[in-house]
């Protein structure tokens, strides 16, 4: 699983959670694969992040960079800006782990990559 | 402003799909066409564009389009192509191309030709001023003659009622359809999608580069293999564990015997190399909300289960409480109960409504009934237009149909959706029932048949004897 993918997802069709967001992650193995850089889609992504839950996610999976808090306002134009952000997005993998929600803390497995967000038939609202 | 005349020539399958995919790759592309000739049901469309590179780039996407011709003549009947070719050559319309290797592709539409028929065809053209050498393998330049026939090959006239030829500029993108194919493909399902529709579904779904897709019954990911040769980049989420896992019994026959190892969906994408496209598969139920509220994509297409070879099921109990076994296993699997289409098809609008783009496309596949079939039925939802309904026949009475929609606004409380397929709840009773009943009456008749053949013979025996 992805940063991308972890920035996306919430665990809110629990019963009883409101918003299930973000959700903490565990990681127990992480892979670092190169990818492709695309300028575009990068570009297009940044403003459907949570910019801040991106930047923390990286922090507790143990990923330093020096992206700061907030987003920088002329990032269009800065490549190397963007390509520290698409090392996050694409290139670090979660292969195995957990994502915690963080109202309940009940735990989703992440095995082979794949986060598995299955609920059991008495959770579902 | 210069513009050109193009013959588009198509290949002759998936006919409902063609304007709907060249209308939405020249969108994507920004490349204007205007109309020389009404679009119709017959193999070509003639067009004019604003450059060459225009031309390259529109036929490179399509799957439907064999290749783009730059037009040099176009006349109902051989005489009158021929001479009108004479004129133009010694107009000088050759010169360019004179020196260059080259060769003639014929095409006899509705008809057919031998070997021989076919080289004297192409010996007709010898007033033509060429200097190069033919050459059929890598040819500077190829030109293409056509012979129309009409579209009914019952009624085939003795001539062609009317006759192309031109410069290739392009090939079409029909390679990627045999690049795709599903008999070399790592990995697929029982239901994986035939590489021509997932390029269409892609196409019909204006994907472009650096887009965000997702298909939310991605099953063993043929449509975000599509959206990501487009510049797609994609994310999927299926119920099944064991599918996104490479889990499930083996497709193959000839490998039924040995487990999967090592397939997965983006063991394709590795395959196809646009595992740079390949964002995540995440295991999770379509029918319940586990986006983050206000996750935006550009493109949702899906082929969603019927119920004839993929379950249609989502998670639930029919106990009131449900109580969770141990079990001994780590994975746990929830029990599932029955969701049907028209309810599964009403919540991914839903879904949309909220998670697509304005003015992005959802794309899905319906299974109907053919005799009973209606437009009215189709699902609506007041945040969508319905662009396109292309039909794929399957059997004499089933065929299944892609709903190609836009989202023309953002979704509000008064909105509705409405999804009425009659099949939908009897889909899968009625594929069953008429096969039965179409067995049946098979057997019946070929008895008959037997039967008949057997008092024909007795009779014949009859005459002889007396």
């Amino acid at each position: 699983m992805k940063l991308l993918t972890h920035n996306l997802l919430s665990s809110k069709s629990l019963k009883g959670v409101k918003v299930g967001y973000p959700l903490r992650i565990v990681a127990k193995d992480v892979k670092i694969s190169e990818c492709e850089f695309n300028k575009e889609f990068v570009k297009k992504i940044i403003p459907k992040l949570d910019w801040k839950v991106f930047v923390n996610a990286a922090v507790e999976i143990g990923q330093t960079s020096d992206l700061s808090d907030e987003l920088i306002e002329d990032y269009e134009d800065d490549d190397d800006y963007l390509k520290k952000v698409h090392h996050l997005l694409m290139e670090v993998e979660i292969i195995n782990g957990e994502l915690i929600c963080p109202e309940t803390d009940r735990v989703f497995p992440i095995s082979a990559g794949i986060p598995n967000l299955l609920l059991n038939e008495n959770e579902v609202s | 402003m210069k513009r050109f005349q193009y013959l588009l020539w198509f290949a002759h399958e998936h006919v409902s799909f063609r304007l709907h995919e060249i209308e939405a790759i020249a969108s994507v592309l920004k490349i204007p066409i205007k109309w020389i000739e009404p679009p119709s049901d017959k193999p070509w469309y003639l067009v004019e564009l604003p450059s060459e590179e225009a031309v390259q780039k529109l036929s490179a996407r399509s799957v439907t389009m064999r290749r783009a011709i730059h037009l040099w003549a176009d006349e109902p009947t051989v005489p009158r192509l021929h001479a009108s070719l004479k004129e133009k050559c010694l107009n000088g319309l050759l010169e360019p191309y004179k020196l260059k290797s080259f060769k003639v592709d014929v095409d006899l539409f509705c008809n057919s030709q031998t070997q021989e028929e076919k080289l004297e065809r192409i010996e007709s053209f010898s007033y033509m001023p060429f200097q190069g050498h033919v050459d059929l393998k890598n040819p500077d330049v190829t030109f293409q003659y056509i012979e129309y026939y009409g579209l009914d090959p019952k009624i085939v006239p003795a001539n062609p009622t009317r006759t192309f030829f031109g410069r290739v500029v392009s090939e079409s993108g029909r390679p990627l359809i045999h690049e795709l194919s599903l008999k070399k493909r790592t990995f697929i399902g029982n239901t994986s999608m035939d590489p021509q529709l997932s390029l269409l579904m892609a196409n019909l779904g204006k994907v472009s580069n650096g887009d965000l897709v997702l298909d939310p019954f991605v099953g063993s990911g043929s449509l975000l293999v599509a959206a990501a040769k487009f510049g797609g980049h994609v994310i999927g989420t299926d119920i099944d564990f064991l599918m996104l896992h490479g889990r499930t019994r083996p497709t193959r026959k000839q490998t039924r015997h040995i487990a999967r190892k090592d397939e997965s969906i983006e063991a394709n994408m590795v395959q196809y190399s646009c595992v740079d496209k390949y964002i995540d598969v995440i295991v999770a139920d379509s029918a319940l909300p586990f986006w983050r509220s206000d996750v935006e994509f550009d493109c949702i297409l899906a082929d969603p289960p019927y119920g004839i070879r993929e379950p249609t099921e989502r998670i639930g109990s029919k106990e009131s409480l449900p109580i969770i076994k141990k079990e001994g296993s780590p994975v746990h699997f929830p029990s599932k109960i029955e969701y049907g289409l028209n309810e599964i098809i009403k919540d991914l609008m839903w879904f949309s409504s909220k998670h697509l783009k304005l003015h992005g496309r959802l794309l899905f596949w319906v299974p109907v009934f053919r005799q009973d079939y209606n437009d009215a039925q189709m699902a609506r939802h007041s945040c969508f237009k319905l662009i396109g309904n292309c039909e794929q026949v399957l059997t004499t009475f089933t065929a299944r149909r892609l709903l190609v929609y836009e989202k023309i606004k953002m979704p509000q409380d008064t909105d509705e959706c409405s999804s009425a397929i009659p099949a939908a709840s009897t889909f899968r009773e009625k594929y069953f029932t008429h096969g039965d009943e179409n067995r049946l009456t098979r057997k019946q008749k070929k008895a008959e048949a037997a039967k008949n053949k057997e008092i024909w013979f007795a009779k014949l025996n009859n005459v002889n004897v007396k």
